[in-house]
């Protein structure tokens, strides 16, 4: 007998007989006769294999791929694409053989690496329980060091801990909390700061939604540090069950003496309130939020003075993010040496990431400081789905700048993504794959800062502004020689005289993208070419005349009858008067429409124009 | 609650509440339910599990909530907890799976191994 | 009927955002009129210019009548990424309004918002306080022909 360059594994197993293995099998002899491969494939029958609800079931060697849940129709494409292409049917595969036959613990890939911190709870208590959150240790921390700390020790341990701030600027905790403690006033406040914006971050929503008790817990910590008597949640009013969660939270804790007048018996007195926003990005900003605390439009101010000093009603104010606070309790729990050791040398600890996008895994993940990106997006992530390739990241929101696949192995802490023109952010790591134009998304970007752009200063309100119809005008076919410079230029300007973050921070996307992905640029000015062909200007439809039946629903489609043609000749489409709509390409039953970069057509020549 | 002896009181007892064998419930059910989740369908399933459970009549099952595991992706997410047996994580579950889980799962033992995520102990 | 909400609340500035989200929520046309700012003014002893203000900042208030559910579908990146576009376009297109209007039954209004923060399973809206996922043009059909049942 000749070796066979294939052996199948078929199960017929009594519940793999009864789901049809047997009929499987007669019609893989079939399909193998007719493509000729019957003397280089092995069928053998085998004893149940194990996974009997996902029968019938087969494992194809050599390369081990296990498939379930085969129907007769799948057989001649599993014949066709695995055995003769060699491509395995992914649609049929068993996502982890191992794991599902034969062990019986299993860690899936996506929780291998995190290490949960802030997120420990979250997923496995009850929130709206505050007996679960203090079977889980809860409230300890905060009456260890009610009893046995002061203030200061309480601010020393967290300085030691190196925990810098998780809203996006990430400064030292400690040093905010010693100079808010350091001001002489009556009344001091804490506010946590839940008024998540940055598309792609969802991580102080479930927080707050899944651990509420850990954030106020963790404003309990601040306030003793720095003497405050009252907290204010301020939560986007996009986030309803976050609201609830925490106004549930706080009236529980009231109830078991944990807010009020001499917890645990101290001096220490404590009341905190729910403040919610209306729809406004820029009320992320400290200033603005508390601004909009007093009732007031979201308007940032100048700093300094910065609210530690003077802040809410102009009393010494710390301002801290949900994930900040989240951190407190474990830190005092379980000590600043042991938060310090994880992470890198200037970013301490562990950072929850929001994954979305073009990744197969999307969701939240908590790493220590300084994995690199190519763990966080193909280990964690699972990688980009649907066979296509990486692109980019967009790291840190609007604000933020985007990585390219050079920048996988950079390592994910404050100071490396600085130096590579990128910042941490929030956390929200949005995952871009081939088939996005970066012009188009850092347009985009851009689009949601100026929409959300305060209009107190000048430089956001107009630069911006400017910045944006460049990137229009390059996105449309109207680019000119300088548009690349000019934009390098304004966008320095709008991010060194901004008033606050959201224009300092607003041209990042745009000027990210320049720096990696100019040729794009380039292409979308000189050639008047959108490589990637998103950019319905810079793009056209082709109809392949060869493939072309006849049939004429694109014609009937368009909405412009710019698509004129019979049966005979084929059907064309006349490209000036094309306006993109995508119609013709979805009504097309040969699949005969495509998509092509360029405009198609030499335009006429309007360079006597007045208008240059 | 005064005193740290109170706190530490409390959560000796929420503990042993916690362990289903101190209670009268053989298995526990708990429901993803952050935004992420509802927004998949989160209340729909608690909705068909409450119904079963009370359908036929499953007086040893304890369904309850919890918030977000991360796996945005794989919501809704649903866990089956079992004294001394690992923790089986469903995902992508919609009310015919989750009416499934219970009739193979919780009424006959037997792991609905298509819609496992994860096993833990 | 606003002495019930302002009954909630001390007559004090900072109280004006939660005033006027009861106000707008209390309002079967979801917005907030002229009379009701006026009648903020009186309680809280601030001019009307500065409840404009505050007014028109924040995008969740209008001061425009709408419709008895208010579709806030998210145009972030992430759900751009997604599809949003496309779904809006199909939203539109079923209920026969443009971005910003109100169906002529006064059921729907349609709006476009910043991040929702439920990107993980984008394209994603909200109608009302209740979130949708995973968006399809098959799933938004649904969605729709539900809540209209209900209506």
């Amino acid at each position: 007998m000749p070796s066979k360059r294939t052996d199948i594994l078929l199960c017929c197993g009594s519940e793999c007989v009864s789901a049809g293995s047997l009929k499987i099998k007669a019609k893989l002899l079939e399909e193998l006769k007719k493509q000729d491969i019957a003397e280089e494939v092995n069928i053998i029958e085998t004893g149940c294999m194990g996974p009997c609800d996902s029968g019938p079931v087969m494992m194809v060697y050599p390369e081990g791929i296990f498939y379930r849940n085969i129907s007769i129709d799948d057989v001649s494409e599993l014949v066709e694409e695995h055995l003769i292409k060699g491509r395995p049917l992914t649609r049929l595969m068993m996502r982890d053989i191992n794991d599902k036959v034969f062990t019986k613990v299993k860690e899936i890939p996506f929780y291998k690496k995190q290490i949960k911190v802030a997120l420990e709870n979250c997923g496995y208590i009850d929130p709206e329980k505050i007996e679960e959150y203090i079977a889980f240790g809860g409230y300890e921390a905060i009456g260890k060091i009610l009893i046995e700390n002061s203030p200061q020790e309480t601010i020393d341990i967290v300085s030691k801990s190196g925990l810098r701030g998780r809203g996006g600027a990430g400064y030292p905790t400690g040093e905010k909390w010693q100079f808010c403690y350091d001001q002489q006033s009556e009344e001091k406040y804490v506010i946590c700061n839940a008024d998540e914006g940055d598309p792609g971050s969802f991580i102080d929503r479930s927080i707050l939604e899944g651990d509420p008790h850990r954030v106020l817990e963790g404003m309990m910590l601040a306030a003793y540090a720095i003497g405050a008597k009252k907290g204010y949640f301020y939560i986007r009013a996009e986030y309803p069950l976050a609201i609830c969660r925490i106004k549930k939270a706080i009236s529980l804790a009231y109830e078991y003496g944990l807010l009020g007048k001499n917890i645990f018996e101290t001096e220490f007195c404590f009341e905190a309130e729910v403040r919610t926003g209306a729809g406004a990005f820029v009320c992320g900003e400290e200033t603005a939020l508390i601004a909009s605390i007093e009732g007031r439009r979201g308007f940032p101010n100048s700093k300094p003075p910065y609210p530690a000093k003077s802040g809410l009603w102009t009393s010494p104010t710390v301002v801290n993010n949900v994930e900040t606070l989240a951190n407190f309790s474990a830190i005092f729990n379980k000590g600043a040496e042991w938060f310090a050791s994880m992470g890198t040398e200037s970013s301490k600890g562990t950072k929850v990431f929001a994954l979305s996008g073009d990744v197969k895994n999307t969701g939240l993940v908590e790493v220590p400081m300084g994995v690199t990106m190519r763990e966080l997006v193909y280990e964690i992530g699972g990688g980009i789905p649907d066979g296509k390739s990486f692109k980019a990241v967009q790291l840190g929101g609007p604000s933020g700048g985007c990585l390219t696949s050079d920048h996988l192995d950079t390592k994910i802490d404050y100071e490396s993504l600085k130096a590579v023109g990128t910042m941490l952010g929030s956390g929200g790591v949005i995952v871009m794959n081939e088939d996005n134009c970066m012009v188009n998304l850092a347009k985009f970007f851009l689009e949601f800062s100026l929409e959300e752009s305060c209009g107190k200063c000048t430089p956001c309100r107009v630069g911006l502004k400017q910045m944006y119809e460049i990137m229009e005008r390059i996105t449309s076919g109207a680019g000119k020689q300088g548009d690349i410079e000019e934009l390098e230029q304004l966008g320095k300007n709008i991010c060194e005289l901004s008033l606050c973050g959201l224009g300092q921070s607003a041209p990042n996307p745009v000027l990210s993208t320049i720096r990696y992905f100019r040729h794009e640029y380039e292409s979308h000015i000189n050639e008047k070419n959108c490589p990637t062909k998103v950019c319905s200007h810079l793009m056209h439809y082709l109809i392949d005349t060869d493939k072309c039946n006849g049939c004429g629903l694109c014609s009937i489609k368009c909405p412009v009858d710019c698509i004129p043609g019979n049966r005979e000749e084929k059907y064309n489409i006349n490209q000036e008067d094309c306006v993109k709509c995508g119609n013709c390409m979805e009504a097309c039953p040969e699949s005969a429409i495509n998509k092509i970069s360029g405009i198609g057509f030499i335009p006429e020549d309007d360079s006597d124009s007045i208008y240059g | 609650m005064k005193t740290l002896d109170d706190l530490r009181k409390i959560r000796k007892k929420a503990q042993q509440e916690m362990k289903l064998r101190e209670s009268n419930n053989r298995i526990k059910i708990v429901i993803s339910m952050g935004t992420s989740g509802i927004a998949m369908g989160a209340r729909e399933v608690m909705k068909a599990i409450l119904d079963e459970v009370s359908n036929r009549n499953l007086t040893d099952v304890l369904v309850t909530q919890t918030g977000e595991k991360g796996l945005s992706s794989m919501e809704p997410v649903i866990d089956v907890i079992e004294e001394g047996k690992q923790t089986v994580t469903y995902g992508n579950i919609t009310t015919e799976k989750a009416r499934k889980i219970i009739a193979e799962h919780i009424v006959n033992g037997k792991v609905v191994n298509d819609f496992v995520i994860t096993v833990q102990s | 009927m606003y002495e019930k909400i302002f009954n909630k609340y001390s007559p004090e500035k900072e109280n004006l955002i939660y005033i006027l989200h009861d106000i707008q929520d209390a309002n079967p046309q979801n917005f907030i009129s002229e009379d009701a700012v006026q009648k903020v003014s009186e309680y809280l002893k601030i001019s009307i210019s500065h409840i404009y203000g505050v007014l028109t900042f924040y995008s969740m208030y209008s001061t425009k009548p709408r419709g008895k559910n208010v579709i806030r579908l998210c145009e972030a990146p992430p759900c751009f990424l997604k599809g949003s576009e496309r779904i809006l376009k199909n939203l539109c297109k079923i209920l026969n309004v443009k971005v910003g209007g109100t169906t002529s039954d006064g059921l729907f209004t349609v709006e476009l918002c910043a991040c929702l923060g439920i990107c993980g399973n984008a394209p994603v809206m909200m109608i009302n306080e209740d979130v949708y996922g995973d968006l399809t043009d098959e799933k938004v059909e649904k969605i729709i022909t539900e809540i209209k049942g209900r209506a």
